[in-house]
């Protein structure tokens, strides 16, 4: 019994060093969720403020330039908001690799940072703009009434408490693109799910391949959501 | 170290109500193949899942598998259809990525893997083969204003293959090669013609089909390999890898194999053996 264990764990990682499929798959995949996370950041805090402006200023609209610009700008973040949110992520991975990079010689590794970038950056979108709208509307008045432009409400008085508010569903969907990144093998990038599934064609044997990348996944998702329930708990300190 | 020790104990627990899952597969075999056994009047065995032959395969290499209106047909196909006729049992398809064919022909989720498949001795370790039922090779697409063709021109590039083929084995052992797995041949390909990677190996018929269907890239070297294609059979069914071995040999004997493969390929020699 002990002696086929060792059989088969020698046979699946050490042979051939094949470990190292896990290891650079779990480099990869780490690589391709960080800068994933922080594309999507960028992209759906600027998506969300876009699409908050325009909703808190509906009331008093004036005509103008600045305001038909508003518009226009909120209606194209809608339709991205629509595409990106209504087709599965894997199909804008290899639409993205195949068809919109199809005559560019792309780092695949860049190619799926955008694709999830873009495709997580629609939900951090609405989950900020959620955040940025459960603010009472009260803070922006008094933020303008003391002077601040209202950039500067946002920045300095209304996000800070919206992220706050926001931070769990903020981790969730941070937990979620990780785990959406193991589809990154569609375009050949040897990420953690495809180096298990290497080392499965190779050994045939599915359950050490598989259930070590997913033992890998679970212990990733662990790290990061300790790490944000410890950002949750130094932000409450201010709470009083 | 108790933590620790928690974990090897959840690993082995894992590992044995693994292993048992396999045990509990092999015993059941004899009753359930002495009960198909009856069934069929011409004393062949049937398989596990009762009155079919689940045949395992990767229906994107053409012309050994592949789909037209829906249907799944080729080389392969005619050969499984064949056999499954004079098993007296139903043909039932299973298509699945190319590196599933032998862990599902293993745990029994498919009697059968004919998806030109080439014996390997790794493959010989967890399956047991048919005799061959025709020769391939594996061989080199690259675009047509390139003159790549053997395996030292290979060194330094990056090479496209499908994921768990004898291409992949191959080229992976290669010093120097930056390999890129692709689920599928045709997305090797793809990839080629973008100009993403530098050269696609892949089975020479395949790659045949490749070269036809797409513009601007040639085969520059069709024999880089020589190996068998054969029929992938559980270790747990000699039987059945009987009854598909006289099937084989009554086929080449009555020249249906010859048929199939001409019907396909035009004129072609069989020599397996």
């Amino acid at each position: 019994m002990l002696e086929t264990l060792n059989d088969k764990l020698y046979l699946n990682f050490i042979k051939d060093d094949r470990y190292m499929y896990l290891v650079n798959g779990f480099i990869t995949t780490i690589k391709i969720a960080f800068f994933a996370i922080l594309v999507g950041l960028a992209l759906g805090f600027t998506v969300a403020i876009i699409r908050s402006a325009y909703d808190m200023n509906s009331e008093q609209r004036r005509k103008g330039l600045s305001s038909a610009l508003l518009s226009v700008a909120n209606g194209i973040c809608k339709l991205y908001l629509t595409v990106l949110r209504g087709t599965p992520v894997v199909l804008q991975l290899l639409i993205i690799y195949f068809v919109i990079f199809a005559d560019i010689n792309v780092n695949k590794t860049f190619a799926a940072i955008c694709a999830f970038g873009l495709n997580s950056a629609a939900y951090v979108a609405e989950i900020v703009r959620g955040g940025i709208m459960s603010i009472d509307k009260g803070q922006l008045e008094a933020g303008r009434s003391l002077g601040f432009s209202y950039a500067r409400t946002m920045i300095y008085i209304i996000l800070p408490q919206a992220v706050k508010n926001v931070l769990p569903a903020l981790g969730n969907e941070f937990i979620v693109l990780i785990k959406e990144t193991s589809v990154a093998g569609y375009i050949a990038i040897e990420d953690l799910t495809k180096g298990g599934d290497i080392i499965r064609s190779r050994t045939y044997d599915a359950f050490f391949p598989l259930i070590t990348a997913g033992l890998i996944y679970l212990a990733v998702v662990l790290v990061l959501s300790k790490g944000i329930s410890i950002l949750e708990r130094r932000l409450r300190t201010g709470e009083r | 170290m108790k933590k620790f020790r928690t974990l090897t104990a959840v690993v082995l627990a894992s590992f044995m109500a693994f292993q048992m899952a396999g045990c509990g597969g092999t015993s059941e075999q004899p009753a359930d193949d002495s009960a198909a056994a009856e069934e069929n009047a011409d004393g062949t065995e049937a398989e596990n899942t009762e009155g079919k032959l689940v045949w395992a395969t990767n229906a994107e290499f053409e012309p050994y598998e592949y789909r037209e209106g829906g249907e799944i047909v080729g080389i392969d196909a005619d050969i499984a259809a064949h056999i499954a006729d004079e098993l007296g049992l139903e043909l039932e398809v299973a298509d699945m990525n190319f590196d599933s064919i032998v862990p599902a022909v293993v745990s029994g989720k498919a009697d059968v893997g004919i998806a030109g498949m080439t014996i390997t001795d790794d493959r010989l370790e967890n399956v047991n083969f048919s005799t061959p039922y025709v020769d391939a090779a594996q061989a080199i697409i690259v675009p047509e204003d390139s003159d790549v063709a053997t395996e030292e021109d290979l060194a330094g590039l990056t090479i496209g293959v499908q994921l768990g083929t004898t291409g992949d084995l191959y080229v992976t052992d290669i010093d120097g090669v930056t390999v890129e797995r692709y689920t599928k041949g045709f997305e090797a390909v793809q990839a080629l013609t973008q100009g993403k990677i530098d050269a696609v190996v892949i089975d020479n018929e395949p790659a045949k089909a490749f070269v036809d269907l797409n513009d601007g890239i040639k085969i520059s070297n069709d024999a880089l390999t020589t190996e068998q294609y054969a029929i992938a059979i559980s270790k747990d069914n000699p039987e059945l890898l009987d009854n598909v071995n006289m099937i084989l040999s009554d086929m080449e004997a009555d020249g249906s194999l010859q048929a199939i493969f001409e019907k396909y390929l035009g004129s072609v020699e069989v020599n397996a053996q």
